[in-house]
């Protein structure tokens, strides 16, 4: 690993964002009108007294999927464009380590993630009253873990695609069956035997998990923490597979 | 297999630049480079001539280090090629241009420095050396054709390699910005820049010390422009090259 070259590649996937603008406003505007749109969607639900507004359900783990969905679009088209373009064997032709590209882009995009998730959870807490026990500061820490998860599977996803098409399908595979299966929809413990095993297993899930400790807790919990330590282990490992997937020799 | 000049190398240097044994590559089957030996002294430019397909760029790939060979050995500066000593001492820069569309010339050739750990003066020295200064803030994305491959160019330039190793660099450029090029890369090699570059423009070959003449992934003939016209009987290299090319091929019939 080498700090200088880790950070010239933030500093270089931050520039090639800001060439963009309208990406730029796309990932910082889009998630906290999806909000919107969901608050109102619940606006005039009738609820017996004491029972928590579905938004602050709904809200909340809305406000970690954004990260981790667009995060793993932008990745995998940015990483397959550096694939197809040659840039990638170019720089793997220079001193930098795999990690160094890695970890530089996991920290360009985090950076992006916490000012979209600061955004979106400033909107949910302040304009539509969010109501959780625990700090917003938590939310936007386990988005941006999640954001992390989301650049790590894109890394490793863009090296099965050839076109950006293509990557653009893993979506459904990789994405897709996360967020239903997170307990956002049916809670986990109501799923057959078979769905309830497989949700156990996605990453997505402890994140879910991770919030609702937020939710109903006032301070950080042991169950927080072992999932955001289980979601980083998670992290770590994709990004070892993503590393397998970049390579200084061809046939 | 006929080698029509494989015997003696052009020069007697003995720096080493890049030595080539019993090279072979193959690719899904098929022989992309058949038994490949040449060696090319450093502070000299070798030029790699031959029509597309004929390997130019897969022995390219080999000697940088990116290319999975088959059979036999390459070395660069006395080791592996493709070894992690040599990262900073091989520049290779694709025929394609490979640099970032969407940052400028000038962001691009930083970044491939930070690698080398080069610093703002060394990036602006290497875009000054294609001529781009005028543009360095422009994106890639807005370049002219030209103007792309000499900023990709830039980029290998930046870290100021021992060995340089060009796939067709002078395609799209006009011709004196070519001649210009051709000074540029003279003066390097005068400093102690090993260069190996392609060309399928045959006239650019008298601009080399030595040329490797490549054909259906053999090494036809190993020799230097002077040797070309002679033996092609021709002072027009590209007539040259026909006519060696042909006489190849009367040897093996």
């Amino acid at each position: 690993m080498n700090p200088q070259m880790m950070l010239a590649t933030t500093g270089r996937v931050l520039d090639q964002l800001r060439h963009d603008r309208r990406s730029i406003a796309l990932i910082l505007v889009v998630p906290a009108l999806l909000l919107t749109a969901v608050y109102f969607l619940y606006e005039n639900e009738t609820l017996p007294p004491g029972v928590p507004r579905t938004f602050d359900r709904v809200g909340l783990m809305m406000l970690a999927i954004f990260p981790f969905v667009v995060m793993f679009l932008v990745t995998s088209i940015t990483m397959l464009r550096e694939r197809t373009t040659g840039t990638l064997e170019r720089l793997l032709t220079t001193p930098i380590h795999k990690a160094d590209l890695l970890f530089g882009y996991g920290l360009a995009f985090s950076i992006m993630a916490a000012l979209q998730s600061l955004v979106a959870t400033a909107v949910a807490y302040w304009i539509f009253n969010l109501d959780i026990q625990g700090s917003p500061l938590w939310v936007v820490m386990i988005a941006v873990i999640n954001a992390v998860l989301g650049v790590a599977l894109g890394l490793f996803c863009s090296a099965f695609a050839r076109t950006e098409f293509q990557a653009v399908q893993f979506m459904p595979v990789v994405v897709v069956p996360q967020i239903l299966l997170c307990g956002l929809f049916v809670a986990r413990d109501r799923m057959n035997e078979v769905l309830e095993a497989i949700s156990n297993v996605l990453p997505l899930t402890f994140s879910v998990d991770a919030l609702r400790e937020v939710a109903e807790n006032v301070e950080a919990t042991d169950l927080m923490w072992q999932d955001v330590s289980v979601m980083g282990t998670i992290v770590l490992g994709v990004l070892v597979l993503a590393s397998l997937t970049l390579r200084r020799q061809t046939p | 297999m006929s080698h029509t000049a494989a015997a003696q190398p052009p020069s007697a240097d003995t720096e080493r630049g890049v030595e080539v044994e019993k090279l072979n590559v193959t690719r899904h089957g098929r022989d992309i480079l058949r038994s490949i030996n040449f060696s090319i002294p450093a502070g000299q430019i070798t030029g790699l001539l031959g029509p597309s397909g004929s390997g130019k760029t897969t022995l390219m790939r080999a000697i940088v280090g990116v290319q999975r060979i088959t059979s036999g050995s390459v070395r660069v500066l006395g080791r592996p090629a493709g070894h992690p000593s040599l990262r900073h001492d091989v520049g290779y820069v694709t025929q394609a241009p490979s640099i970032y569309m969407d940052l400028s010339v000038e962001a691009n050739v930083r970044y491939f420095g930070a690698m080398h750990s080069r610093k703002r003066e060394d990036a602006r020295k290497a875009i000054d050396a294609v001529d781009l200064g005028a543009l360095a803030h422009q994106k890639a994305a807005d370049l002219s054709g030209g103007e792309l491959s000499r900023a990709s160019l830039a980029c290998a330039l930046v870290s100021e390699p021992k060995l340089l190793v060009l796939d067709e660099p002078t395609v799209g450029l006009d011709p004196v910005l070519r001649a210009d090029l051709w000074q540029r890369f003279r003066s390097m090699a005068d400093a102690g820049t090993t260069l190996l570059i392609s060309s399928h423009v045959m006239e650019e070959a008298s601009h080399c010390s030595s040329l490797l003449l490549l054909r259906d992934g053999g090494l036809l003939a190993w020799l230097t422009p002077d040797e070309l016209s002679r033996q092609g009987r021709s002072a027009d290299l590209e007539q040259a090259f026909l006519h060696v090319i042909q006489q190849s091929e009367a040897t093996v019939a």
